[in-house]
């Protein structure tokens, strides 16, 4: 079997969530011999590893003077030049520098998040929307021009070109939803995407979430009929030290992070407010918010405002190396997420023996047991789970032996079983 | 208006260099010990040196040599730029001290590091404007009479510090919300110590040289020495004062020598000389000859920074008061620590452009606040240098750990020491008695199913024994429940029979190992009052 897979980014130039549960999943099918995957991107770089993969970047594909039939929800295009400009792999170190510098057009909105998605820092562009289009124009190029049984395509921003694929094809289309703009948004949604989102669900043979969580979205918020909508959990890939030695910690104290872009549906301020309960009863400990996001220069001037800056520390955005420094350093993770439709870096913190304290409000807590949950805004909870772990080392040592074997279980292989299942569903019922 | 006929202008230019801090990372902390940017450092001062500080220094020189005594010029080098030019430019000293030795020119005393500690801590600026002094007096050869804070940071209440700490005049902003109707041009006095003269900047007279000189948009525009002299002239009716406070740096860096500024700045004194009845006097001097005309009452610190005058410019926002609270509140234990590394950084982390760095005020003065930024955002500066603060702190804490702690570890030490001396008294004893029972038992051998006393001795021993030890756990439980609260314990024990590991020992574990050895001899003590 044949899958067209449109995507955002692809390793190695992944800037968070999406672009490494989408590289997970297509690493996992490949162990089947069964299945076959063309990977399309809007912009391939031409250093990513093809081995298991049939890599296709939007960028690279002719589309000049060709003929499409494409008649696209926004207007008839007959031929159109094709010069893409979606630059997904900027990371989000560039993204602030831009907006501060207001750098008119597209490259400004099409920054990727953690989990993949373009943010909308309230400055809504057009231009965005002109490259969704033409991605979904090369997308209808290219399922013209390859062999394939079904479509797969990952988040909004591909949707459109997941449809146009389909409608050129007549082959069955299925999305996977990694993250809705309730999440990104807080609740308030954008119209234009929401309208991509649910004609995408809409167009969908089936649809996947990564989590009930963003099941009950899908099917609350979108109207969709419950039994088109199946959870897929996301897994996580076997931590592999790149053989460079690991810089200790330099000091006495307990070190608990916050990994992850600062942003509203991250919970950050939640942090600093339970690192404040935390820091009033014990001093031995530091915290650290790692990343950068729209929200970040908000939450330095709360930590000064709480005068908690000599404990509260901010490393702007991770790269690499650097965050599993960073989680090595680490006593606790913390992930007080709003809304996570799945969330797999507290996985990755277990990997790296780091005990997790998670938001219930996250997908990734429908399938964790050795984890301490609380809601994102029950502060007192959060805080008292940080003490807990930080002062009673054998609570901290149980769930590390447990996590650690727990987050074991949890393979790719396993979650592309389920999808390919669910292919072949597809296409019987057809 | 008053006619004595004395009529003074006095010109003062501040000189000042920071440490740049490197980027300093989270990582970093408790590894990395060295705070600075070398690079940046050393070519910045390499740079403004060849720019300003040496083309500059010579002009004055030549002007000092020619006016014969009639030219007289005020400097202000802050201990941190002395210790720039000695590390990367000495020639600059060296033609400082020249300058010095023609007697016409007087420095300032102020804060050694260019320091906020005026805003924050009477004891802690008092200290740095003592060493300040010191630096002077080694690398200038002079004693310095009057005094200039940070940035022209005063108020009352600094006012009257300076004026105890003995020096005679205080230069500050002429800043018109606090003037209201009054002129800056005339002398005034500090209102809680009238001793003290206070000399008020003209912002007017002094901007037009240091920021619109090379403005081609300015309707003054090209500023010469005979223009200035003539509008200097037109205020000598009504004024005595004039005080023409300026960065050096505004010849040559801020101004480049295209501009014309270094002629103008040759040509400007023979000009106010000819032109108009002004004197040149240096800071002392004016306090001397002049009559102040009244008090200036200043409650709030006002500075000569920005459009507002005031210190938001580095205590504007909560970045920075939660910085400059943090910073200052080592400072007590940085003063009881004697590490020369950790005094020298103490020094340098606390000049005040490491939070000017950190202002946010970026839409009234931006253009000015970026000049001099080495960092791309405010939030970038306050993340570094809290980083840097941190490691600081750390560093701090290892050479001088926190008093509670030490307390805590001094009062454990002395009890394990006594405790010792129990046991060893102890120990002895049960020598002594087990000598003794040894002497008894030969004697009752024979007759072993008899109970004899020395038997009865020993049984009751084990007995008693057992309940004390569990008596003595008992106590120490509580005891270490309100001593140790799970702190970390380094202090060595020295005499201890068990070896005390150097970190994280429970007391709990320490006090039960000293007592179990101890128990016997606990014992045979109860016994002997029974």
């Amino acid at each position: 079997m044949r899958v067209l897979m449109f995507g955002w980014e692809f390793p190695p130039h992944i800037s968070g969530g999406l672009g490494t549960a989408s590289y997970g999943l297509t690493k996992g099918m490949a162990t089947f011999g069964d299945l076959e995957v063309i990977f399309v991107v809007p912009k391939a770089w031409g250093d990513e590893d093809q081995s298991i993969v049939k890599l296709i970047g939007a960028n690279q594909v002719p589309v000049a003077y060709k003929k499409v039939h494409y008649q696209g929800f926004k207007r008839p295009i007959e031929k159109i030049e094709i010069e893409s400009k979606i630059v997904p792999y900027t990371d989000p170190e560039d993204f602030w520098r831009m907006t501060r510098s207001e750098v008119s057009g597209y490259k400004l909105m099409v920054h990727t998040n953690n989990s993949g998605m373009v943010d909308f820092s309230g400055r809504y562009d057009r231009n965005l929307m002109d490259e969704i289009y033409k991605y979904s124009v090369v997308a209808s190029v290219i399922a013209s021009e390859n062999d394939f049984d079904i479509i797969h395509a990952h988040d909004w921003l591909a949707y459109p070109a997941g449809i146009a694929a389909m409608e050129a094809s007549g082959k069955p289309l299925i999305i996977h939803v990694h993250a809705t703009d309730f999440d990104r948004s807080g609740g308030n949604v954008n119209p234009d995407v929401y309208h991509i989102e649910k004609r995408g669900m809409d167009a969908a043979s089936k649809i996947i979430t990564v989590s009930n969580l963003t099941r009950e979205i899908v099917i609350n918020r979108y109207n969709i009929h419950p039994d088109k909508v199946e959870t897929v959990y996301n897994a996580v890939e076997p931590v592999s030290f790149s053989g460079e030695s690991i810089r200790l910690k330099g000091f006495d104290e307990k070190v608990v992070t916050f990994l992850g872009r600062i942003t509203m549906q991250k919970g950050p301020e939640y942090f600093i407010e339970a690192a404040n309960k935390v820091l009033k009863v014990m001093d031995n400990v530091r915290f650290v918010m790692a990343g950068s996001g729209d929200m970040m220069e908000r939450m330095m001037r709360r930590a000064a405002a709480l005068r908690i800056t000599d404990r509260f520390h901010f490393t702007g955005f991770l790269k690499g190396h650097d965050v599993f420094t960073m989680l090595e350093m680490s006593d606790v993770y913390i992930m007080p997420s709003v809304s996570e439709p799945f969330g797999i870096s507290p996985l990755e913190a277990m990997q790296s023996h780091v005990p997790v304290i998670i938001s219930k409000q996250s997908g990734v807590s429908e399938i964790l047991t050795h984890a301490v949950k609380t809601d994102f805004w029950d502060i007192d909870a959060m805080a008292d789970a940080i003490y807990g772990i930080l002062n009673y080392p054998d609570l901290a040592r149980m769930i590390i032996k447990n996590g650690k074997e727990e987050v074991i279980r949890l393979k790719w292989d396993n979650s592309a079983r389920h999808v390919r299942d669910i292919y072949y569903r597809v296409i019987e019922n057809k | 208006m008053r006619s004595n006929g004395k009529k003074a202008i006095c010109f003062y230019f501040q000189v000042h260099q920071p440490f740049r801090l490197k980027r300093y990372r989270f990582f970093d902390l408790g590894h990395d010990h060295y705070y600075y940017d070398d690079f940046s450092n050393e070519s910045i001062m390499r740079k403004v040196a060849a720019k300003c500080y040496l083309p500059a220094n010579k002009i004055i020189l030549d002007l000092i040599e020619k006016h014969k005594g009639k030219f007289k010029v005020t400097f202000s080098i802050t201990g941190i730029a002395i210790n720039q030019f000695r590390l990367y430019a000495p020639e600059v000293l060296e033609s400082f001290r020249n300058l010095a030795e023609t007697g016409m020119v007087e420095f300032l005393a102020e804060t050694n590091s260019h320091s906020l500690a005026s805003l924050k801590s009477r004891s802690e600026f008092e200290h740095q404007v003592n060493l300040h002094k010191e630096m002077v007096k080694k690398y200038l050869g002079v004693e310095p009479t009057s005094f200039r804070n940070t940035e022209l940071i005063y108020s009352d209440e600094i006012g009257s510090w300076v004026a105890d700490m003995g020096y005679k005049a205080m230069l500050t902003e002429g800043a018109k919300h606090i003037l209201g109707w009054k002129s800056p041009n005339f002398l005034y006095c500090n209102a809680m110590n009238p001793r003290l003269k206070v000399l008020l900047r003209n912002f007017v007279l002094s901007d037009d040289i240091a920021f619109r000189f090379s403005n081609k948009e300015w309707i003054a525009w090209p500023l010469t020495a005979d223009k200035y002299a003539g509008w200097i002239n037109k205020l000598a009716p009504s004024s005595e004062l004039l005080n023409i406070f300026l960065d050096y740096e505004t010849f040559g860096e801020h101004n480049w020598k295209e501009s014309g500024i270094f002629d103008f700045l040759a040509h400007m004194p023979g000009a106010i000389l000819k032109k108009t009845p002004f004197k040149f006097m240096t800071a002392s001097e004016v306090a001397d000859k002049l009559q102040p005309v009244s008090a200036m009452n200043i409650q709030n610190p006002i500075s000569w920074a920005d459009e507002e005058r005031d210190i938001t410019a580095w205590l504007g926002n909560e970045l920075q008061a939660a910085a400059l609270e943090k910073l200052y509140s080592l400072s007590r234990k940085v003063n009881r620590c004697d590490d020369d590394h950790l005094k020298k950084d103490w020094e340098y982390l606390q000049s005040s452009d490491h939070f000017y760095y950190m202002a946010t005020k970026f839409f009234s003065d931006g253009a000015v606040h970026a000049y001099f930024n080495p960092y791309e955002s405010p939030y970038d500066a306050f993340m570094n240098y809290m980083n840097v603060l941190s490691d600081f702190e750390i560093r701090l804490r290892r050479c001088f750990p926190d008093t509670a702690e030490q307390d805590q570890i001094f009062k454990l030490g002395t009890q394990v020491i006594e405790k010792d001396m129990v046991i060893e008294k102890q120990s002895e004893e049960i020598e002594k008695l087990k000598r003794k029972v040894s002497r008894i038992k030969p004697a009752v051998k024979p007759a072993v199913k008899k109970l004899t006393k020395a038997s009865e001795l020993i049984i009751e021993w084990n007995r008693s024994e057992k309940k004390a030890a569990e008596k003595s756990s008992a106590t120490v439980k509580k005891r270490s429940g309100k001593t140790t609260s799970g702190k970390v314990i380094e202090e060595p024990v020295r005499k201890t029979k068990e070896k005390v590991p150097s970190k994280k020992i429970s007391s709990t574990k320490k006090i039960t190992a000293a007592k179990k050895t101890g128990t016997k001899a606990k014992v045979t003590r109860q016994k002997k009052s029974k």
